[in-house]
């Protein structure tokens, strides 16, 4: 799940971590008061939408003086900010941080995330600050530091300060540094985070180090653990309405930009209908795996969300009984068209648990699906494109 | 023969009186699996069917000698239920949970090293050695001994490979699911290394999908180690950037992990690798020349 960089700040402060003063705004109407709470010449107006890129994309602004804060934040709330994580659409900006200006001496990268194939936490940090982690790892690698945590223990500060002097912080600016990656290992930690990124991370004129930026990314299996303070830092105005919808029954969907609608029990075998589907030279309009702890109503529920996504032309249902029996997912299916006026062609394809019985309450059922030829894959997508074209 | 699990394999059930836990405990049963203890807290003493139930894993192995655990304990307790096993040394451990926090499964990991159980899983759907031992959630009926290995990151993607080796007539040695998530207890190139030396093994399946770099360790692992065949398919060649499909591990981050790198190694590694989901079983017929 992520997180606002304001929101992120926030939470960096209570564990310790120094931020530049900053107020969140959500109406013009609050420009004024943020700048005078700072009373700061030199503010930063910054658009608070879930992707990084946000400074090229033109949704960043360092501004003088109350009149061009104005002029600015009007500018940037509720346009339509293009970077490279949001697609040639954009992302609305609803939000902003006004933040107080900093004299930056030198820009650093500090990110925490865990390296699957060593199986522990990792943190990498770079003199290189302000410039996307990944394109420093290409061209210049020799300018990474990594610094592998062990599980058990956590970051040890012989660990921390190895990294502040490997980034050449000089002098008290070193034990400031030091505590700044203790107390950032310790949150990630903490709040059971799947990253925690600093990018820049600023030492100013005045030899203070601070985090003036933030991407905190939560791990969503943890959200048991940190339920009600997670539940309020969620925006949902950043996820597509449909996922959202999805979410509430336990269905993993993911909306794209085809035109076949996909049902899929189990997450590969979605992924695995997508490519088919694709390889057919059509495109799919979703991922969605049912889950194995499915019932009919959550069936029923899949089927109404994929048929509301109007640019859906045909659907596909591929289902490999396991503990999610085939007879079913088509009891939800006929749920499902209780609700909704079915207006596109399907194409079901039944194995594995209870497939016979499944297909015999389907042929029962009355409903004009079309089923696969022994149950091929390739025939289910060949049926597919067919009826789609 | 086989790798891990067969018919003499004594399985502990922990959470054996959950839902999930008596349901499929019963299925394994059924397919003729010596389920022979059952373990959840509180309830020792208690019985499921005629399964003993104990407090805890040391008290079912040291009463009814067992070597292999299932565990379909919720994610709060599941790494701890990992550990338990580890700890009364448990050989073989099957993890079926999904959605366990990940920095409890690199505890999980770190507390594991030096020590000699092997852990499958989590987010799994188990292991099957056909007509011997089926330690999971997977339809048994599907399946069909015989000597081709299969190795999945997926649940019913596994099934759907298994149904078109089993309707070519192809059987199989052993089936596992090593799970969906990032940080898992066994590896494809662990797993390889096993079938390799199986003497009753002529070929291997194994499906990855996008996320992380477990494809290119293996592709690695085959071209310096594998004498048999190996058939691949990677699921998620149309995923978008950025997503987490379904599963936790399935993900491209920051350009790596994509669906195409994968392939390129495991082509480059001597691997037959399809690019259709449904050509897995046609594959495996003209790798074993028949």
């Amino acid at each position: 799940m992520k997180i606002h960089e304001y929101q992120a700040k926030a939470l960096l402060k209570e564990a310790g971590v120094q931020v530049p003063r900053g107020v969140p705004i959500f109406d013009l109407d609050q420009v004024e008061g943020a700048v005078s709470e700072l009373g700061a010449g030199t503010v930063v107006v910054k658009a608070q939408i879930h992707a990084g890129g946000r400074g090229k994309g033109g949704g960043v602004k360092v501004v003088n003086g109350l009149d061009e804060a104005k002029k600015i934040a009007g500018e940037i709330l509720g346009m339509q900010l293009i970077t490279h994580q949001t697609g040639p659409e954009g992302k609305e900006v609803k939000r902003l941080l006004i933040e107080e200006g900093m004299d930056i001496k030198k820009e650093y990268y500090f990110g925490i995330v865990v390296d699957r194939a060593r199986e522990c936490p990792v943190i990498m940090a770079s003199t290189e600050g302000g410039m996307e982690i990944e394109q420093v790892a290409e061209e210049t690698p020799e300018k990474i530091i990594k610094e592998f945590i062990d599980p058990a223990l956590g970051l040890r500060p012989f660990q921390a300060m190895k990294i502040a002097y490997g980034l050449g912080f000089e002098g008290k600016a070193v034990r400031q540094a030091t505590a700044m990656f203790m107390n950032l290992y310790k949150f990630f930690e903490g709040q059971d985070c799947s990253m925690v990124e600093i990018n820049p991370l600023i030492e100013t004129g005045d030899g203070r180090v601070l985090a003036l930026d933030a991407k905190v990314d939560f791990d969503d299996n943890a959200f048991y653990r940190h339920k009600n303070v997670w539940t309020e830092l969620r925006d949902l105005e950043e996820e597509e309405p449909l996922e959202i919808e999805a979410s509430k029954y336990g269905l993993s969907y993911i909306k794209l930009d085809g035109n076949v609608g996909c049902m899929v029990n189990g997450a590969g075998l979605a992924m695995a209908t997508l490519d088919i589907i694709k390889l057919s030279g059509v495109e799919p309009a979703n991922f969605l795996d049912v889950g194995g702890s499915a019932n009919t109503e959550s069936v029923a529920q899949a089927f109404r969300i994929i048929f509301s996504d109007p640019n859906v032309k045909a659907v596909l249902v591929n289902i490999f009984g396991g503990i999610v029996r085939c007879d079913r997912i088509v009891n939800g299916l006929i749920e499902a068209t209780k609700m909704v006026d079915v207006k596109v062609p399907l194409v079901v394809r039944l194995k594995g648990a209870n497939a016979k019985e499944g297909l015999k309450i389907l042929e029962e059922s009355g409903i004009d699906a079309t089923v696969t030829a022994r149950g091929g894959l390739t025939d289910a997508a060949v049926k597919v494109v067919a009826a789609f074209k | 023969m086989s790798i891990l699990v067969n018919k003499d394999s004594k399985i502990v059930v922990q959470g054996i009186t959950g839902s999930q836990g008596m349901y499929h405990a019963q299925q394994c049963v059924a397919y003729g699996t010596q389920v022979v203890a059952g373990v959840t807290p509180g309830k020792g003493g208690t019985k499921m069917d005629e399964i003993p139930v104990f407090n805890t894993v040391d008290e079912a192995v040291n009463a009814t000698g067992v070597n292999v655990s299932l565990i379909f304990v919720p994610p709060p307790f599941a790494a701890d239920a990992i550990m338990e096993a580890v700890d009364a040394r448990i050989a073989l451990i099957i993890c079926i949970t999904e959605g366990i926090p990940i920095l409890d499964m690199l505890k999980v990991k770190a507390f594991m090293k030096g020590k000699n159980s092997r852990l499958i899983g989590p987010n799994c759907p188990g292991i099957i050695t056909p007509d011997e031992a089926k330690i999971g959630i997977m339809p048994g009926f599907i399946h069909k001994a015989g000597s081709v290995g299969v190795i999945s990151r997926s649940g019913t993607l596994t099934y759907e490979a298994v149904f078109q080796l089993t309707e070519r007539g192809i059987g199989q040695s052993t089936c596992i699911g090593i799970g969906g998530d990032p940080i898992i207890g066994s590896k494809f190139i662990d797993l390889l290394a096993l079938f390799e030396a199986d003497p009753d093994t002529e070929a291997v399946v194994m499906i990855g999908e996008i996320g992380g770099s477990a494809e290119e360790e293996a592709a690695q692992f085959v071209s310096d180690h594998m004498t048999k065949p190996v058939i691949g398919f990677i699921a998620g060649q149309s995923a978008p950037p950025g997503r987490r499909m379904g599963h936790a591990g399935a993900i491209i981050e920051g350009g790596k992990g994509s669906a195409a790198e994968k392939m390129a190694a495991m082509t480059k590694a001597g691997i037959h690798v399809v690019k259709s989901p449904a050509d897995i079983g046609k594959a495996v017929v003209e790798a074993l020349g028949k």
